[in-house]
């Protein structure tokens, strides 16, 4: 898998007499197999929309998204994403939303039913299988949005702020979660958050975006998602000097921008 | 007396609800439900209570001879009235004669509103195209009392069973048609693109996501629908009938016979009510996530 934007600009027409905005300006930014990146940035610097370009779901104004050398030209399985929220099915339970994205695609009821008990334990979802979704809590409620994603094996899986609804110890043991998935498929991921702890904690590479327009600022090469990987755990790896650091300059960053508002 | 009332706080915990809530249950409060969305809690005591003081208000004023029976009978000649019609039928006509030919209206176009307008309703949310065409001419004749147009219906289909089951089809087919319509706005953004980035198709966007999250809105249309397709049958019952309850209710009204009158609003309301109980059921089947996500 490799992903290329390529100047991609998006300017929102404007409603209702308010001027247009222009939600990405230039954007450049390119994936590899395997990387896992997160954007970070203020509110409202269109990292939402990023996402929504690479999904298909938007088109770029301006500029091209390539994805393995062909331009993206709308919503496909190669690409998957799990949505911050209100994404599930709730008159389907949990096994039926989890094989959803099969049964779109036709396999036969066997074959969905093999793959989804295959994510149903992965997550940790046994004993849920014919729950309704709307009883589970947000965070399995998130874990059965993970493994609907997977179950496509999509060559990249795209994250809009997936942690965003937990409280802080559920939200990092599945943090801890997906480090694991993603070490354990080789997948590509596009992770979006608020949180600068989560955002150095998980990617290879932090892209931070600064918003009015909408642009990338700064890129970061991060260690840590692979320390945890070989086995030091995640509070030490969050409390080490070099973690503090990158967390001190990340959050000035952002700051400024807040601030610039 | 007081007794039973102390005794009745006793066992309840020292929660304060108001006290109109304590005598509406003889249960203690769950936990939240004081705090809880305003509004919830069980009415059912209360209604039932409500019902037989009512009863008993006008059991009491035509017993003790306050009103003329002409203007109010008393609800034992109600009954006795169901009863002798139930056995000798009225005009001619078995009492579930009337009933089952009312109900054959009513649900007829009932049926054939929803199998007509829940598909263009859906349509209608779905294309702008359809919305166009046939938003004017809903919103035009919607809010227009059907005894308005009860004349051309007559003069266009007669005095037939065309033009009754016409005239309740329109007053059923404007609200589950635009139920169907916003309905198709319930599903979220996230659950139609979920869809789309499995390489969904637009036809099985609307069949697995567009339609089910407008289940509700559509039951709740057919509700509300149904209800304006029972307020219509004494108009269409007007157009040259000679069999139905709204039939006998009018026809009934023209010799002054009150009882029959109000049997027969009786019999319309307990007929409504018991369809409406089944909607209910069916709703808990259908969408028992219904305001949960
Ligand atoms: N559909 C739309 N129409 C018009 N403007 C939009 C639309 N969606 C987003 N915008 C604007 O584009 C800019 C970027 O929005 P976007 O949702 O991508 O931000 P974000 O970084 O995801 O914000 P947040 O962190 O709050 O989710 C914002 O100024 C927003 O108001
Ligand atoms: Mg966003």
């Amino acid at each position: 898998m490799s992903l290329n934007i390529e100047n991609a600009t998006v300017i929102y027409p404007g409603t209702d007499g308010r001027p247009p905005t222009e939600a990405l300006q230039r954007i450049n930014l390119t994936m590899d197999d395997g990387d896992f990146v997160v954007t970070i940035g203020a509110s409202g610097c269109g990292k939402s929309t990023l996402l929504n370009l690479i999904a298909g779901f938007l088109a770029p104004t301006e500029g091209r998204i390539l994805l393995d050398g062909t331009a993206v030209e709308g919503p496909g399985a190669d690409r998957s994403v799990v949505f911050q929220k209100h994404a599930l099915l709730p008159w389907l339970n949990v096994r039926d939303n989890i094989e959803f994205g099969l049964m779109l695609q036709g396999h036969a009821k066997a074959e969905r039913n093999k793959v989804a008990d295959h994510f149903i334990a992965l997550l940790g979802l046994s004993g849920f299988e014919n729950s309704p979704v709307y009883a589970l809590s947000g965070g399995m409620q998130q874990r059965v949005g993970i493994a609907r994603a997977l179950t496509c094996d999509p060559k990249l899986l795209l994250m809009d702020e997936p942690l965003g609804a937990l409280d802080a110890l559920t939200r990092e043991k599945a943090q801890e979660l997906i480090l694991h998935l993603w070490h354990d498929t080789g997948k590509s991921v596009f992770f979006i958050t608020h949180s600068v702890e989560e955002a150095l904690f998980m990617g290879t590479r932090l892209v931070v975006m600064s918003p009015r327009p909408g642009r990338i600022t700064h890129q970061f090469d991060l260690p840590f998602s692979r320390q945890f990987l070989e086995g030091i755990s995640a509070r030490t790896v969050k409390a080490s000097p070099d973690f503090i650091q990158i967390r001190e300059e990340v959050l000035a960053i952002i700051f400024a921008d807040e601030e610039a508002v | 007396m007081k007794d039973k009332h102390d005794k009745h706080l006793n066992a309840t915990p020292p929660a304060k609800p108001g006290l109109i809530a304590r005598l509406a249950k003889e249960r203690p409060t769950k936990p939240g439900e004081i705090y809880g969305v305003p509004g919830s809690g069980d009415t059912m005591m209360l209604s039932l209570a409500t019902i037989a003081v009512l009863l008993f208000i006008w059991w009491l004023i035509t017993t003790m001879g306050w009103i003329k029976p002409l203007f109010v009978p008393s609800p034992q000649s109600i009954v006795a009235k169901f009863i002798s019609v139930w056995q000798e039928g009225f005009t001619g006509s078995p009492l579930w004669l009337h009933i089952l030919i009312s109900a054959g209206r009513v649900f007829g176009a009932f049926l054939l509103a929803c199998v007509i307008g829940i598909p263009l309703g859906l349509a209608m949310g779905m294309s702008p195209l359809i919305r166009g065409i046939f938003d004017p001419p809903i919103e035009f004749y919607r809010p227009i009392p059907p005894l308005a147009y009860l004349p051309l219906m007559i003069i266009w289909f007669g005095i037939g069973e065309a033009s009754k089951v016409l005239l309740i089809f329109l007053s059923v087919f404007a609200p589950v048609a635009l139920g169907a319509r916003s309905g198709v706005r319930s599903a979220a953004i996230e659950q139609i693109h979920a869809a789309y980035s499995f390489g969904a198709t637009r036809w099985q966007v609307l069949r697995h996501v567009i339609l089910p999250a407008a289940m509700p809105e559509i039951l709740t249309a057919m509700r509300i629908g149904i209800g304006f397709g029972w307020t219509t049958l004494v108009a269409a019952e007007m157009v040259a009938a000679t069999r139905g309850i709204g039939y006998m209710v009018l026809s009934a009204s023209q010799f002054l016979q009150t009882a029959v009158v109000i049997m027969g609003i009786i019999v319309i309301a307990g007929i409504a009510y018991l369809f409406d109980l089944l909607m209910r059921l069916v709703e808990r089947k259908v969408v028992p996530w219904k305001g949960k996500m």
